[in-house]
């Protein structure tokens, strides 16, 4: 492969993998405020696909005009996973609310098999891209990364300069210590649960503006997001974000000189490498 | 009443339902995947089966050796999963002592089903599963009816050649048994046929962004590109192509483009193609059962959909079987093994014959694809009939546009 095309390789990369960062950071920060698993997590970001489906189809507006929805929306379906499946769980053995997150995946899942099957879906979307050499970068790859940036600067502006921010991080940093202080540690797992949602949604609204999907599309962003918050830190959404890039870097740097094929082994193989290293995250540099 | 009266009428009260209820039933099992990744295709082959199984009983069952059988199906839901399949075909045979086989969909899953239906001595009607490997294990009772997997590209291999004999072509399919099965054989052909195979790389059947194979083929100056896998990968492939604008003059992928919601692609869809093992415009005269026309009526009649070549196999392996126990006058499976490998027919769905050598027993060695295109009419797209040339029901599509 030419010169330009590992670049090109590389961008593209970049740019996919500030999604996946996006995907990753709502996992993450449920996992950093309440040491839950949610493994809701795949199906929440199918949700965000289908609700950009069923918005631009329904309504006719643009996809773009969805991520406000989306994020309310998910916030809201957020809130009521969090009562149905999480809040009794919380505090016990974390297989408790692994399995929990789990049995509601399940249910998803089967629900959405009965309604709709495996059938491919896709939001045509065109935009303006940008062509260097022989090599496109897609207007909505663009756009994607754009709004990325923006939810992700909007993310920690909201948990470092606002009350509820810092009471989520409060709550993440020692429960007891929260509810002594007064803050109602409950209502903000809750919130922080939503917002967790939120993004996994948003994330998957995003991510359907580029490819196809179908309902069990979920399962590998999920399987991703799990990786991309080993690199960047249990617990820390800026590190997800980070981790994200990190892990597009890494494709679009490995695959011009190697099959595809063993894309999957070597992020595996990295997720192997950086959990005995770098137990706390690649980019939160806590050592083994 | 006198005694002889009431005599009588318990004769005849005994006697009467006979007359109008079938002799027998047998009973067929299956799974199809209701669940997983495979759900789609699964589900259009199961419905080939039903509309079959349901026109069977309706007209009181296959007549055989002076009986009528009706059908009973048993049926599992696999989970797209190997597996489950294992689990379920020998549940199939022992628990429900089922009489005959179906095969779930796809060749992994069909090759292993094939394993427990030879152990018990089932025929086995495979409708789903074209890897050639699974027929060359040494069998007696697998009974392939679509083509296999070393022909779905053939086609549109003779039509790229028709129109550009040093194409530089591409090869990207996913590392599953019947993408690989298919890709070997292609990648033979495009080279006998004077192509340059300028890439030749397979994906994990997991990916999601196919943006850095994409620049792969744009690198290698690919004019043509063959390939993809099942359903939800093909798919993203092909839009991918089209976003990063890879400049291809052909482009052939596996299974999605024969699905109605591949039109769903847009722009995205058009000029591509697909080795089918139906199309409704290509008209067969059939020796037996419906033709392709009233097939299509009756399928779309009961489900509201078109029926897609999914469909039409598990009709036409449902039909072949019943022809088989009615030629050989009975259901014990000796005598219709014999008969389903004496048949040399054409039905709907093409000409059907079953390899009979050990070495390839029950390989489909009649039948034949054809190559399907995404086209555009006024506006809207359509999927036609474009190779072979005395079988098409459009003009190829050669370039394809904005690729």
């Amino acid at each position: 492969m030419s010169l330009f095309g590992i670049i090109a390789s590389i961008i593209d990369g970049l740019l996919v993998g500030s999604v996946y960062g996006l995907a990753a950071m709502g996992l993450t920060l449920i996992w950093g405020v309440m040491d839950v698993v949610n493994l809701t997590h795949g199906s929440m970001i199918v949700a965000g696909m289908f609700a950009l489906y069923l918005l631009t189809t329904a309504l006719g507006i643009s996809p773009y005009a969805t991520l406000v929805p989306v994020l309310v929306g998910g916030f809201f379906v957020g809130l009521a996973l969090y009562w149905i499946a999480v809040h009794r769980v919380i505090g016990r053995p974390p297989l408790m609310s692994l399995l929990s997150t789990f049995s509601v995946n399940l249910v998803l899942l089967g629900l959405g098999t009965a309604l709709w099957g495996t059938v491919l879906f896709n939001v045509p979307v065109s935009l303006p891209s940008i062509t260097w050499q022989r090599y496109t970068f897609p207007g909505t790859h663009i756009l994607a990364a754009v709004l990325t940036a923006v939810i992700a600067a909007c993310l920690y502006l909201f948990l470092y300069r606002t009350r509820l921010g810092k009471a989520i991080r409060a709550v993440a940093g020692n429960r007891q210590a929260a509810e002594l202080v007064g803050i109602p540690t409950t209502k903000v797992l809750a919130l922080a649960f939503g917002l967790g949602v939120a993004l996994a949604g948003v994330s998957g609204m995003l991510i359907a503006t580029l490819f196809p999907f179908t309902l069990l599309s979920g399962d590998a962003y999920q399987l991703k997001s799990f990786i991309v918050i080993v690199l960047g830190g249990l617990g820390n959404p800026t590190g997800a974000l980070l981790g994200g890039i990190a892990l597009g870097l890494l494709e679009g740097l490995v695959t011009p000189f190697i099959p595809v094929s063993w894309t999957l082994v070597i992020e595996f193989a990295l997720f192997v490498v950086v959990l005995v290293a770098f137990p706390g995250g690649v980019f939160t540099g806590k050592r083994a | 009443m006198k005694r002889i009266d009431l005599l009588v009428a318990a004769i005849a009260m005994l006697a009467a339902p006979a007359a109008f209820a079938a002799d027998d039933t047998i009973t067929i099992g299956m799974t199809q995947s209701q669940t997983g990744s495979l759900n789609v295709d699964s589900v259009a082959q199961y419905r080939g089966f039903e509309i079959w199984r349901d026109e069977v009983n309706g007209a009181g069952g296959i007549a055989a050796g002076g009986k009528h059988y009706k059908v009973k199906f048993v049926s599992y839901d696999d989970q797209s999963q190997g597996g489950r399949v294992q689990q379920l075909y020998t549940r199939l045979i022992i628990q429900d002592k089922s009489d005959f086989l179906f095969s779930p969909y796809s060749s992994g899953l069909t090759a292993t089903a094939a394993v427990i239906s030879e152990q018990y001595g089932k025929i086995m009607i495979i409708t789903g599963g074209a890897e050639e490997k699974t027929y060359t294990l040494g069998n007696k009772y697998l009974f392939q009816v679509i083509t296999p997997a070393g022909h779905y590209l053939s086609g549109a291999l003779e039509a790229l050649h028709s129109k550009n004999p040093k194409a530089r072509v591409a090869f990207v399919y996913s590392d599953d048994p019947f993408s690989k099965a298919v890709v070997s054989a292609a990648r033979d052909q495009a080279k006998e046929a004077g192509f340059d195979v300028v890439l030749d790389e397979s994906y994990a059947p997991s990916t999601t962004d196919f943006g850095p194979v994409v620049n792969k083929i744009i690198s290698a100056r690919a004019d043509a590109l063959f390939g993809g896998g099942h359903y939800p990968d093909s798919a993203t492939l092909a839009r991918q192509v089209y976003d990063q604008k890879a400049n291809l003059k052909w482009e052939s992928l596996l299974v999605a483009p024969g699905d109605a919601k591949f039109a769903s692609l847009g722009k995205a869809a058009l000029g591509v193609s697909t080795g089918s093992q139906w199309e409704l415009p290509v008209k067969f005269t059939p020796q037996f059962g419906p033709t392709g026309t009233e097939f299509a009526k009756k399928f779309e009649a009961k489900y509201h959909i078109a029926a897609d070549y999914h469909s039409a196999s598990g009709y036409a392996g449902a039909m072949i079987l019943q022809h088989a126990i009615e030629q050989a006058g009975s259901v014990d499976p000796e005598k219709v093994a014999a008969a389903l490998n004496k048949t040399d027919a054409t039905i709907f769905f093409g000409h059907i014959k079953f390899a009979t050598d050990p070495g390839d027993h029950g390989m489909q060695i009649a039948h034949q694809m054809v190559v399907a295109q995404w086209v555009e009419d006024n506006g809207t797209l359509s999927r036609q009939v474009v190779w072979p040339r005395d079988a098409a029901s459009a003009p190829l599509l050669y370039p394809i546009p904005s690729h």
